[in-house]
């Protein structure tokens, strides 16, 4: 098990150090960072004196050390657009991503999981049939328009909820959250369901296939040759079948919802990490979008390793193709 | 009373070409603790029929006309509710293949317990006693320290009495083994058919043996069904099918079989193939490759009619048959 | 009849009764789906011919006529059937002509990122060893980052490379270029696979005594046959790459709104939401949905037309 996970994050490394690299690489040639810091007039020793001060005539692996040192200690540079330490200004963004993220997860597999399963169980049941064509009207509507469509009715039309930022927030131990009041559970509502129906709809077709694919399989058969009820069948047998696949899919697909929620957050002007970026890109801001690229690869590899160690927890092959692997030596 | 009826069973698919008929008008029965093997080429119907006997076709497949009767009591009009507690219970059943018939991510002894828990009432402790007991019975060593571990832990023959034991922990009056060794290693099959054989007799379960092996057949069963292209073509016991068969198929059939006793340079094969279930000849259906056909086989489908110790469905034993 | 069109009659006849055609004739849903297609592209191709007005011509747009509602709402405006937009371009053709560059964009993308997956692919999956691994280790890589993720960040990337003037009469080919990058490890995946298996067949073995080149090979023995997945990735990713490019322009880091695809159309119109102008804003939209539903529907019975298996 530990082998296991360390073998996991020795595998990461690189993946982390090359991420690390492209972001220096965007960092160091791309746009100009002394032209930035100095505006438009400036002589040659002011130049000289700012290459040297930020270490530009270094040769090029210490400059690449010197990055990944101060990115392992927090500091990414200044943002040209909002002259503020990067590390400051997505520290300041992340409670709301990670909250609209979460959110959204939880609403994606709450409903996705069951109505997958539902819809995989009764294939040509009227109601599964309407619920499939639901999800692919799901699938192509682009997540902007969801969230239009959303404002349109319940905010422009019927006026129940707000459009636009988090509403109140509370601070609770320098992390601030709109969990904790009415207004910011309102604002909260449509950015969620707008960012989670997307995911929801894919996980549904995904439990759906599986499901499909397990209970044609050999072994559901001889369940019902055995005679067991159809509740252990569904739910016992091919349900705990159907999770070894759907896990690696649905945490990469989770891993998606920090991706999309760069639109959402530009749909509803949440003020998350999403935001930062689109705007960031928008001048060509490099550090925050170096940051962002490698920060989003940290939590990509925190996820894949986490998808890794349920697929171990689910699936008895794996531990066990393991422990013959080492006990055969 | 036979355990076992099946009486004119037709089972049908709906295809883009029309109703396919899978199995055409099929009769048989299964006496209690009698070993009845079913012969035939693959798509000769054979495991049609068993998964229309426990009810499982798979659809669009549907019984299309007949009746199944278990101990006098049709089964074959049961809603899915009223079938499953029979399934297990009163009819077991083993699949071809051990690898794939295993739930991979449930220890085999859960699996043992689950069953028997489904269909009988025993306490956890009990249940887990019998499980355990049922490993033995199936020859898994050190079954106690086993019952916890997951199938991919096993070899195919090994699995493959994992599956024997599961089909009969919960007693089954009838057990429909659908090519149990096919999927094994030749040296594991007679291994697994000898456990089969002995396991069914000293419970007293009735056998329904399908499989293409004729060689498995001589071994094991009473009586045998030689089916093809979705018929019966002759049915009796073993001995008179194998020695004295009294349809052309059989014959062909039985000198594909080596034998110690006469030495031969090649053993017979017969020649074409079964027709497929769209192009089933008119008269009787294996008259292309018959070397004795008669103008009557091309026109009319001979029924099952006796032929000496055996039933054949051929002309040439038919009472009126008219001679060339 | 003469020849050629009696070749072409019988050719049709054929593929008429293939199981193929059989299975599309018997699917309404693909039918329905083919024809919305149909209608969508054929409205954009010939655009130029069918839509009442030009929406890129600067100087027929009037700022009087801007913000009229649809035809069938009470002050609606005959001449303009759903609308027009705050320069006053009538929605009808802005659309069509919208939905022009979408497919534009969609297709070539697409065309790209095949090409590349297909080519990365084949070489990975038929030279094996540290070529394929390395290949492999790249696709996988990005495979772990949301396409949307990718393309927004090479569009980022190529916006602070390239020299401002350059980057804005390129913007459709950075978008393509970006969209493209973003979707071909999916490609290379499968036939990677697929290549796998065939390599393994005695017809390459054949071929390989008989002394062909690797890339006669590849060409012209193994990838006809990894083509029919590849044919369905590439009709699902379609819709994703128009989906995609629709939100790059939302985003407004796609097209500029002076020749404005679906995306930026209905970015326009969000501005105009809450002062009740909605159909800028819907009706690009539902554009956008209907086509891409439709391509999906496509692909999804595509699936398993080709994959008798799931039936």
């Amino acid at each position: 098990m530990f082998a296991f996970i360390l073998a996991r994050i020795l595998q990461a490394i690189p993946v982390l150090l090359t991420v690390a690299g492209i972001s220096f690489a965007l960092f160091a040639y791309v746009g100009d960072p002394i032209a930035q810091m100095l505006g438009q007039d400036f002589t040659l020793a002011q130049r000289e004196a700012v290459v040297h001060a930020l270490g530009l005539d270094q040769p090029l692996y210490v400059q690449y050390i010197k990055f990944v040192w101060s990115a392992l200690h927090g500091e990414f540079g200044l943002s040209y657009r909002l002259a503020k330490p990067v590390g400051t200004l997505i520290l300041e963004r992340l409670p709301a991503t990670m909250e609209l993220a979460f959110c959204a997860a939880m609403l994606a597999l709450c409903i996705g999981v069951p109505l997958g399963v539902y819809t995989g169980i009764r294939r040509n049941g009227a109601l599964a049939r309407f619920i499939m064509i639901l999800s692919l009207i799901g699938v192509s509507l682009p997540t902007f328009l969801i969230g239009i469509l959303l404002i349109l009715i319940f905010a422009v039309l019927l006026g129940w909820l707000p459009s636009f930022g988090r509403g109140t927030l509370t601070v609770v131990a320098g992390y601030s959250t709109g969990l904790l009041s009415l207004s910011g559970l309102k604002a909260l509502i449509l950015p969620a369901i707008t960012l989670g129906l997307f995911q929801m709809t894919l996980i549904m077709r995904l439990v759906r296939a599986e499901m499909l694919e397990v209970l044609r399989s050999d072994y559901i058969k001889f369940a019902r040759a055995r005679g067991l009820s159809t509740r252990a069948i569904n739910f016992g047998h091919a349900l705990k079948n159907t999770l070894v696949p759907v896990i690696t899919v649905v945490g990469l697909q989770l891993g998606g919802l920090l991706a999309f929620s760069i639109v959402t957050e530009t749909v509803f002007q949440w003020p998350g990490m999403g935001l930062l970026l689109v705007q960031s890109i928008a001048v060509a801001d490099i550090p925050v979008m170096s940051t962002y690229l490698l920060l989003i690869a940290v939590l990509f590899v925190a996820i894949n390793l986490t998808v890794d160690l349920l697929y171990y927890a689910v699936d008895p092959r794996l531990r066990l193709n393991r422990r013959s692997l080492t006990g055969r030596g | 009373m036979p355990l076992l009826e099946v009486e004119n069973l037709i089972v049908e698919f709906p295809t883009r070409r029309g109703l396919l008929r899978a199995i055409d008008e099929v009769s048989f029965t299964i006496d209690p603790g009698e070993v009845l093997g079913v012969v035939g080429e693959s798509g000769a119907g054979k495991s049609l029929t068993g998964a229309a006997i426990i009810g499982l076709l798979e659809p669009p497949g549907r019984i299309a006309g007949g009746q199944i009767r278990l101990n006098g009591a049709r089964i074959d009009t049961l809603s899915p509710e009223r079938m499953r507690p029979i399934r297990g219970r009163q009819i077991g059943a083993i699949f071809q293949d051990p690898l794939t018939t295993l739930n991979p991510l449930y220890s085999i002894g859960r699996q043992l317990v689950e069953t028997m828990q489904t269909h009988l009432p025993l306490s956890d402790r009990d249940a887990r006693e019998r499980a355990i007991q049922w490993l033995e019975d199936v020859g898994i060593p050190a079954a106690r320290h086993r019952i916890g571990a997951f199938p991919h832990e096993f070899s195919g023959g090994m699995r493959q009495r994992v599956v024997i034991a599961l089909a009969l922990c919960a007693e089954p009056r009838l057990i429909i083994a659908d090519e149990p060794t096919t999927a094994l290693d030749v040296s594991i099959q007679a291994q697994i058919i000898a456990l089969l054989k002995r396991i069914t007799r000293e419970h007293g379960t009735a056998v329904m043996l399908v499989t293409h092996d004729m060689g498995v057949i001589a071994e094991t069963a009473d009586r045998v069904a030689v089916m093809y292209a979705g018929r019966i073509a002759e049915i009796g016991p073993v001995r008179d099918v194998v020695l004295t068969p009294a349809h052309p198929y059989s014959e062909g059939l039985m000198g594909s079989i080596p034998s110690l006793e006469h030495r031969v340079d090649r053993l017979r094969q017969i020649d074409g193939a079964m027709p497929r279930l769209t192009a089933i000849p008119q008269g009787c259906a294996f008259n292309p490759r018959c070397p004795k056909t008669f103008a009557r086989c091309m026109t009319e489908r001979p029924a099952l009619l006796p032929a000496g110790p055996t039933r054949s469905a051929c002309w040439l034993h038919a009472e009126a048959a008219p001679h060339v | 009849m003469n020849p050629p069109a009696r070749l072409i009659a019988r050719i049709l006849a054929r593929f008429w009764d293939t199981d193929f055609a059989y299975s599309f004739r018997r699917a309404p849903v693909a039918i329905v789906s083919f024809l919305v297609l149909v209608v969508c592209v054929g409205g954009a191709v010939f655009a130029p011919l069918l839509a009442p007005y030009n929406p890129f011509d600067l100087a027929s747009l009037s700022l009087m006529d801007s913000f009229h509602p649809p035809a069938f709402m009470p002050d609606g405006d005959r001449t303009h059937l759903i609308g027009t937009d705050d320069q006053g371009r009538d929605m009808l053709s802005a659309i069509m002509y919208g939905t022009r560059i979408s497919i534009f964009v969609g297709l070539l993308a697409i065309g790209f990122a095949l090409t590349l997956g297909v080519t990365v692919g084949l070489v990975a999956g038929y030279m094996g060893g540290a070529v394929d691994a390395v290949l492999m280790r790249i696709a996988d890589v990005q495979l772990t980052f949301p396409a949307i993720l990718i393309a927004l960040l090479v569009d980022g990337i190529l916006r602070a490379a390239l020299p401002r003037e350059f980057h804005d009469k390129m913007e459709i080919w950075v978008l393509i270029f970006a969209i493209g990058i973003a979707r071909w490890p999916q490609f290379a995946r499968t036939v990677r696979g697929s290549t796998l298996v065939e390599r393994g067949r005695e017809y390459v073995m054949a071929a390989q005594v008989i002394g062909l080149s690797s890339r006669r090979i590849m060409i012209s023995h193994i990838l006809p046959n990894v083509l029919g997945p590849v044919l369905v990735i590439a009709t699902l990713n379609l819709g994703l790459a128009i989906l995609d490019e629709a939100t790059l322009s939302f985003l407004g880091v796609g097209l500029a709104p002076t020749e404005p695809s679906l995306g930026t159309l209905i970015r326009i119109g969000n501005n105009f939401l809450f002062s009740g102008e909605w159909w800028i804003t819907i009706f690009p939209g539902l554009m956008l949905a209907a086509m891409v539903l439709a391509i999906n529907l496509l692909g999804d019975w595509l699936r398993d037309a080709l994959n008798p298996r799931l039936r």
